[in-house]
């Protein structure tokens, strides 16, 4: 019995760049916070209201996303004095954030509200811990969960690990390429004042950090941290009045997915992620394709889901992904820098906001480094990307964000400078 | 049926009265007796229990008895232990087993993949030693580990009558 064939979820082409994010904002990235995620959210949709120049009476629309650790999103809006045309609060983790982006594009469409504020707040490491360490570790295990969480088959790094080894057995993707990731990652981290992890790491010293759960050694799964953070999507033509340069939204990919989500190891082959199927509608709907791309921000909650959805996006060919990641091309200089906020491994945990307000950063060629600023207050870069220095890419005029949940599920969004 | 309460390795598992489908399935291997259920419509087995054909939608089912015996398709060692339960048997493995009934249908990517630890052939989680002898291609039997009437685990242990892989896949760093 074959499965269904794929669903066609391509849109009209008159989307494109027809909606722009137009402000970003995050509170620090710390471990302790100290704030409720009621507090710290608030910070961080103010903080995007003001990086936009936009007043609260201007947003009309609010999303969030969580799993029973953070506030609501009325919670917020109340907070900063703004009324509701629509909102609303989603279950669910990585790979929310640019699913999200697609459901404000199509309220917004549908005249439910003009301007939305998207928001993700948490207490990842002070509160509950993404990792499942802590209070939800010795929680009662019901049902459907005594075919995982009963063998001690519980936390992402567990639930993701069968697919990790087997890409290494089907293709040969060795250790010391995946730990490149994160080798990367840590220098892109290094020139980033905001990130919470901002030391340079070596191959040697990733693969001698402990085994936490094999093939993950320590330096090879993301930071918990506590923080929050908020990007503003309105109308492209609206975005083109406010302080920044827009970075239009091209296309968009909601929580794709492989078949048998509810346990997809029983799908194959199981080294291929669900990116598979969401380039498919990512690139006919952005209208560009892998080569156009000038930076990624392919999600790293561990070094190899960044491998995976570089390579099931069709930066390179299957199989080939170590080899891309591991080459020099996704470094600052290189040909496609990957997550150069050194996202979640090195930056701070957010489920996927700050892959996206970086790349938003990038676009605007504004991004917040230590490079001094100009009369104008936008930092004259340097392109210098030895420690401390530089991050921001030259002539950066498209990205890709590829936000992953798990290995069957996963999300993705283009951008590009408008 | 009633629900089911137990203490298993110091965690606490349960099974309410209204879920049929994991009720049926764990008294089957409380009976070390393994069973999915077997589509009515298109006669496609599935793994784990559910209310409903992930390959064609069918709503009827017959549990039907199935061959525990497998070869491992992946797997992780777990060393540092989330759940309390589990810190004292590190490392520990997480098997993901093709099982041969039903492997590569109904495409040659699908197989019944059921997830277990590697265990001792009592159901013991297994020793040091025996998780490093053990990789992608390692031949498995089910056994079951008992935890209470109506319920026991399957777990998976080394098929000491089946023909071995002379080195099964390994992760390169030991």
């Amino acid at each position: 019995m074959p499965l269904p064939a794929d669903t066609d979820a391509s849109i009209p082409k008159y989307l494109r760049d027809k909606y722009a994010i137009v402000g970003v904002g995050e509170t620090p990235y710390t471990r302790g916070s100290g704030k409720t995620t009621r507090a710290m959210g608030s910070f961080a949709v103010r903080a995007a209201m003001a990086d936009a120049g936009l007043k609260n009476t201007e947003i009309d629309g609010m999303l969030s996303y969580q799993s029973g650790d953070s506030t609501f999103a009325p919670m917020v809006a109340g907070d900063l004095g703004i009324r509701l045309n629509f909102y609303m609060d989603v279950f669910g983790g990585g790979s929310s954030t640019e699913a999200l982006v697609g459901i404000a594009i199509g309220v917004i469409e549908a005249g439910l509200c003009k301007t939305v504020a998207i928001f993700r707040s948490m207490n990842g490491f002070s509160q509950v811990r993404i990792g499942g360490t802590g209070a939800r570790a010795a929680a009662p295990v019901n049902g459907d969960q005594l075919h995982g969480r009963a063998y001690g088959w519980q936390s992402a790094g567990q639930m993701f690990s069968p697919t990790f080894m087997r890409h290494m057995y089907d293709y040969g993707t060795t250790p010391e390429q995946v730990a490149t990731v994160k080798v990367i990652h840590s220098e892109h981290a290094s020139n980033n004042p905001k990130a919470y992890y901002k030391k340079r790491f070596t191959v040697d010293e990733v693969l001698s950090s402990r085994i936490i759960c094999k093939p993950l050694h320590l330096l090879d799964c993301c930071v918990e941290t506590d923080n929050a953070t908020c990007f503003i999507i309105t109308r492209a033509e609206h975005a083109r009045d406010l302080r920044h340069t827009p970075a239009l939204i091209r296309g968009v990919v909601g929580r794709c997915n492989k078949p048998r989500m509810d346990m997809h190891y029983q799908h194959g082959p199981i080294s291929t992620v669900a990116g598979h199927y969401g380039k498919d509608i990512l690139w006919p709907n952005a209208g560009v394709g892998p080569e156009d791309v000038d930076l990624t921000g392919a999600y790293d909650a561990f070094t190899f889901t960044t491998m995976l959805q570089l390579e099931d996006y069709g930066f390179c060919k299957k199989g080939e992904g170590g080899q891309y990641v591991s080459d020099g091309t996704m470094r600052l200089g290189g040909k496609r820098p990957n997550n150069t906020s050194g996202g979640h491994l090195c930056e701070g945990y957010t489920h996927g906001m700050n892959m996206v307000i970086e790349n938003v950063r990038q676009l605007r060629h504004d991004v917040d480094d230590s490079c001094p600023c100009g009369p104008d207050g936008k930092r004259q870069h340097t392109y210098d990307y030895r420690e401390g220095g530089c991050r921001q890419v030259k002539n950066a005029e498209v990205t890709a964000n590829l936000g992953w949940a798990m290995p069957g599920t996963g999300s993705a969004m283009v951008m590009r400078r408008g | 049926m009633p629900g089911i309460r137990a203490d298993y390795m110091g965690m606490a598992l349960s099974i309410d009265d209204l879920d049929g489908e994991n009720l049926t399935y764990f008294k089957h291997c409380a009976q070390h007796d393994f069973h999915l259920q077997k589509c009515d419509d298109c006669a496609l087995l599935r793994y784990p229990p559910n209310t409903g054909c992930p390959w064609c939608g069918g709503a009827k089912a017959t549990w039907t008895r199935v061959e525990g015996k497998g070869e491992v398709h992946s797997y992780e060692e777990v060393h540092h232990a989330i759940q309390p339960a589990f810190k004292g048997h590190t490392p520990y493995m997480v098997l993901l087993v093709d099982l041969d009934t039903q492997k590569g249908q109904p495409s040659e990517v699908e197989a019944l993949r059921v997830v277990a630890n590697l265990t001792a052939p009592d159901g013991v989680l297994a020793p040091p030693d025996t998780v490093r002898s053990v990789g992608i291609g390692t031949r498995v039997r089910m056994v079951f580990a008992d935890v209470t009437d109506g319920l026991s685990l399957p777990q998976w242990t080394i098929d000491e009558q089946a023909p071995q892989p002379a080195k099964p896949w390994r992760y390169a760093q030991e």
